[in-house]
Parts: C-alpha cells; sequence; structure tokens
C-alpha cells in the first residue's frame, strides 16, 4: 500500500516514517512525501496510479488543500485515490467543503496515528 | 478832539469784545462802560460847546493817557496791547503839540509843518499797525482753528480708540473661549486617538487569532506524537536490551535524541507564538533587545497568512520568504517590530487578495483574474552599515494620488469599518521615532508595491 502525505511541515517526514517504522520495515505500507499542493500533483504525474491514499493537510500556502483534492478527484486521475483530509480546525466549513469535493475522510490534527493505523486496516 | 473821541470809542468796545471772550470781569465791564459812556460825552459836548473846546481838549487828553495806561497794566488785555501801541504815537503826538502850543505859540506856527508831518506819521503808524496787526491775528486764527481740528481729530481718535478697545476686549473674550474649548476637543480626540491604536492593536491581534490557533496546533501536533513514538521507541529499547541486542538498543536511543529534539523544537515554537501574540497586545515601551529579524518575520508571515486563510477561505496566495541569515541580531522592540511587519504583511496580502478577485471594485471584470499568481515575498538584507526589511507583494500598485497620503493617520483605501488608517502612521511613527530608521515606499501601477524598512546596524 502506497501512502502520499502533503503537508507544508517537513517534520511531518519524520513524524510518519517514526509512526510506521513497524509496517515500513515489513513492506507493509510505503510512503511518498510532498510538501505543498503543487509538489504532490508533480508527484501524481510521475507516479500515477501508484499512490492508493493521500492524506492531505488543508491549511498550506499556495494550493491549498482543498484545490488538491479538487485536482484529484476531478481533474487527474481515473479512478481516483483515497483522500483522507487533515485539518487544524475540523470546522464545519472546511469539511463540508471537502466533503463536497469528494473527500473520503477526515482527520484532525494532532494527528491520533491509533485512529489513522484503524482507519487504513479498513481500506486494505 | 473828535478823532480821539471816536479812537476811545472803537478801544473800549474792542476792549469789552476780548474781555467777552477771553475772562469776563464784571467790574472791569462796567469800568469800559463808564469810559464809554465819558467819550460820547467828551465827543457831544465838545461838539455842541465849541468855547469850551480848550477845556475839552485837554480833559480828553487826560482821559486818553488813563485809558491807555489802565489798559496796559491789566493782563487780560495783552491782546489789545498791539492796538493800544498802534494809537499810542497819535495820543502823544496831538498832546505834545497842545503843550507846545500853550508854551509858545510862535514855536508852534514857526514848526507847524514838522507837527502836521509828525500827525500824519503817527496816523500812518496807526494804520500801518492796524493792518500788521489783523494780519497777524488772521494768521492766528487760523492756527487756532487748526489746533481745534487736531483737538476734534484727536478725540475722534480717542474715542475711536476706546471703542477699538472694546472690540479687542470683546474678541479676547471670545478667542479665549474658543482656545478653551479647542483645548478642550484636543484633549478628547486625544484620548479617542488613544484609544483608537489600543482598537487597531486589537484588531490586528483578531486577524491573529485564527493564524495563532493553526499555527499552534502544529507544534502541538509534534509534541504530543513525537513525544508517543519515543514512548513506543523506549519500549522497543528496553525489549531489545532484554534480548541482548545492543545494536539495536543503540539505533533506537539514537532515534529517541532526534525526536526529543524536535519536541523541543516545537514546544519552543508554540511558547514563541504564544509570547509574540502577548507581545502584541501588550502596550508599548518596550525595551530593545537584540532580535532575530528572520525569525520575527517568518513568524508574522505565516500568522499573517493563516489569519486572513481563516477570515476568507478562498484566500490563497504563495509566501516566499528570501533571507539573509547573516544579519544576526538587530537591536529592536521586538513587539513594535513586529507589528510593523505584520502591518506590512497584512496589506500586501490584502491588495494581492484585491487582485485576485474576479470583480474590480468597479464591478468589471478583472483582466488579472486568470493567470494572476498573489505572492507575498518578505526579505531581509544588509546593506552597509544598514539593515533592510523588504515586504514585496504583486498587487495592483499605489495609484500616484494617493502615494503621499498613505503614512498620514486614518488615511485608508479599505472599505468602511475594515481599516482603521492607523497602520501605517504607526508602522512609520515606530521605525522612525523609536529606531532612528526609515520606511520607504516603491511602487509601479499594476506591478505591485515593496515596502522597505531601513534600520541603522548601531544604534
Amino acid at each position: 500500500m502506497k501512502i502520499l502525505v502533503v503537508d507544508d511541515e517537513k517534520d511531518i517526514q519524520t513524524l510518519f516514517e517514526q509512526r510506521f517504522r513497524k509496517e515500513i520495515r515489513s513492506g507493509e505500507i510505503m510512503f511518498a512525501f510532498a510538501f505543498s499542493g503543487e509538489d504532490a500533483l508533480a508527484y501524481l504525474d510521475g507516479h500515477a496510479h501508484e499512490a492508493v491514499l493521500i492524506l492531505s493537510d488543508i491549511n498550506m500556502p499556495g494550493m491549498s488543500g482543498l484545490e488538491l483534492l479538487d485536482q484529484i478527484k476531478h481533474k487527474y486521475l481515473k479512478p481516483p485515490p483515497v483522500v483522507m483530509m487533515i485539518t487544524a480546525y475540523g470546522d464545519a466549513e472546511n469539511f463540508n467543503m471537502a466533503r463536497q469535493l469528494g473527500a473520503d475522510d477526515f482527520l484532525t490534527k494532532p494527528v491520533d496515528f491509533n485512529l489513522l493505523k484503524e482507519k487504513l486496516k479498513l481500506i486494505h | 478832539m473828535d478823532v480821539e473821541c471816536i479812537l476811545a470809542i472803537i478801544i473800549i468796545s474792542y476792549l469789552r469784545r476780548i474781555l467777552k471772550k477771553h475772562a469776563y470781569d464784571a467790574r472791569v465791564d462796567k469800568l469800559l462802560i463808564a469810559g464809554m459812556a465819558i467819550s460820547i460825552a467828551l465827543l457831544v459836548v465838545s461838539a455842541a460847546l465849541p468855547r469850551a473846546k480848550t477845556l475839552f481838549r485837554w480833559l480828553t487828553h487826560a482821559f486818553m493817557l488813563v485809558l491807555v495806561y489802565y489798559s496796559l497794566t491789566i493782563p487780560v488785555f495783552r491782546a489789545a496791547k498791539s492796538l493800544l501801541y498802534a494809537i499810542l504815537p497819535l495820543v502823544l503826538v496831538t498832546l505834545i503839540e497842545d503843550i507846545v502850543k500853550i508854551i509858545s505859540l510862535s514855536f508852534y506856527n514857526e514848526w507847524n509843518n514838522y507837527f502836521q508831518a509828525a500827525q500824519l506819521f503817527a496816523f500812518i503808524w496807526m494804520f500801518a499797525m492796524w493792518f500788521i496787526t489783523k494780519r497777524q491775528r488772521t494768521a492766528l486764527e487760523m492756527e487756532r482753528l487748526k489746533a481745534l481740528e487736531k483737538e476734534k481729530e484727536y478725540t475722534i481718535t480717542a474715542s475711536l480708540k476706546a471703542a477699538l478697545e472694546v472690540q479687542v476686549a470683546e474678541r479676547t473674550v471670545a478667542l479665549t473661549r474658543q482656545k478653551d474649548e479647542l483645548e478642550q476637543t484636543i484633549t478628547e480626540l486625544k484620548s479617542t486617538q488613544a484609544q483608537l491604536v489600543q482598537s487597531e492593536k486589537m484588531a490586528s491581534l483578531g486577524e491573529l487569532t485564527a493564524g495563532i490557533a493553526h499555527e499552534i496546533q502544529n507544534p502541538l501536533n509534534f509534541v504530543n506524537n513525537f513525544s508517543e513514538v519515543n514512548t513506543e521507541l523506549i519500549a522497543e529499547m528496553k525489549e531489545a536490551l532484554g534480548k541482548g541486542d545492543i545494536e539495536e538498543a543503540k539505533i533506537i536511543a539514537e532515534d529517541i535524541s532526534a525526536n526529543e529534539q524536535k519536541i523541543n523544537h516545537h514546544g519552543k515554537r508554540a511558547d514563541a507564538i504564544v509570547k509574540g501574540m502577548l507581545q502584541h497586545s501588550r502596550s508599548s515601551g518596550g525595551q530593545k533587545e537584540p532580535t532575530d529579524i528572520n525569525a520575527l518575520a517568518d513568524e508574522y508571515l505565516r500568522l499573517a497568512y493563516h489569519g486572513l486563510r481563516a477570515k476568507d477561505k478562498s484566500f490563497n496566495a504563495t509566501m516566499k520568504t528570501d533571507f539573509d541569515e547573516t544579519i544576526g541580531k538587530i537591536n529592536v522592540i521586538p513587539q513594535d517590530m513586529g507589528r510593523v511587519i505584520l502591518n506590512l504583511i497584512t496589506n500586501a496580502f490584502y491588495v494581492v487578495a484585491e487582485k485576485k478577485k474576479p470583480l474590480t471594485p468597479e464591478g468589471k471584470l478583472n483582466p488579472f483574474f486568470k493567470d494572476y499568481v498573489p505572492t507575498v515575498t518578505v526579505g531581509t538584507k544588509k546593506a552597509g552599515n544598514k539593515i533592510l526589511i523588504t515586504v514585496r507583494d504583486n498587487g495592483s500598485g499605489i495609484p500616484p494620488q494617493v502615494l503621499d497620503k498613505i503614512f498620514q493617520p486614518f488615511f485608508t483605501t479599505k472599505p468602511t469599518g475594515q481599516g482603521t488608517g492607523l497602520g501605517l502612521s504607526m508602522s512609520y511613527d515606530i521605525v522612525t521615532k523609536s529606531h532612528g530608521g526609515e520606511l520607504k515606499v516603491a511602487t509601479k501601477e499594476n506591478e505591485g508595491t515593496v515596502f522597505t524598512i531601513q534600520l541603522p546596524l548601531q544604534p
């Protein structure tokens, strides 16, 4: 299973690599990281259909998570991958907007990795 | 003698006129009336009784002498002096003539021509004196009139002056009242201004709040998760040690250590955000201290961005930083300089957001809408003995007719209720007055604006 994580915070890479160290070691899950919406689209251009799940932050400078979601779900990939949105607010407005745009699930910051792992098991 | 009597009448009536004009004295006037009666009586009687002519001649002489002498001794008749001197030779000549006639008639007859001539000269003298006196009197009268005129003018001036004094007093009262009212107004304005400055701070704090919420979630995310990871890692390390796998335990310890650093870093970041927020709302009067301008600018760039983003979900812009890492720490009042940088950044985001809107404020289609990438760049640079902090946007630029007003208090181009108009004027004061620097602006229509804060390196 390949997951693309999109966040403007660089430390997110270390955090995911640490929290999924067992899964990465066992080859169960593979991670790719992008630090902006634009980066993410560039990655998807080069690795079409590789990523099964995309985890994206909504608040990012430049292209926002919502725009990225819109691009992925409506313009980019057929069939589109599962997209899970991470937001610092978890507010209704962003939530509804993301849901309309086709987000499959939501996580709030600070990210609960146990919850995330449960969700991943269901997708798997 | 007839002539003498007529002269006496003329003199007396003249003297009476003087008396009435200058200093009326009933006693003197009575004497003059008596003198007048005597001279008329002498005139009438000498004409009626030709035989007693000689007697009356002598009476007339005596009367004339008394009259002239008397007139000359009284101070009131000083004005008549010239007239008296005019007739004196005639009186004396006739008197001497008569004396000579009595002493020696033959001598008189022999020298008759000379007496005639003396009499003639006395007459000429009299008329000449009379003529000169009259001229002098006319001149004096003119002078007197002039003096009167002057006095009148003086009176008018004095009354005008008095009226003016009254007016001045009235005006002074009115002006004093106005001054008091103005002072009152100024006091009120000052307190209003202080309130506005405070509300400006609060408004920008409000803009920050959402940014702060977002910005604090990120470090907390790392702090929480890295510490949980470390708990797991410590368990794994114990397990490895139990198995006797020292190498594995060492690797895990390295990871724990690295995570610990991350926890520490993000904890400090959250701390700085909260401190920055508190500093921002604190009233001014802070001290200058060595400050990392790059960190300050970076923090406020993020806070401003997320703050705007939280208010306007459709807002989006590219943030760029161009920091000179060699500038070191600069001596500034951190909360004040932070406020300036935040203000410039907020303005920059505002203008790029405006330019990105599909419609112009006039309701026309925005020609930039499609291909426009709103971008705000914050940079620092060392230039000689100065530090430059630049905030650049690629917005619509500042129209020339507005450019020289932007640092004036209460000037704003934002719609009513959206801007206090104090941001740039406060920023200008902070940079120039508290830091001895300069705040400059360069703008190009449709291409963007750069605000540059120049700070001296060694204040």
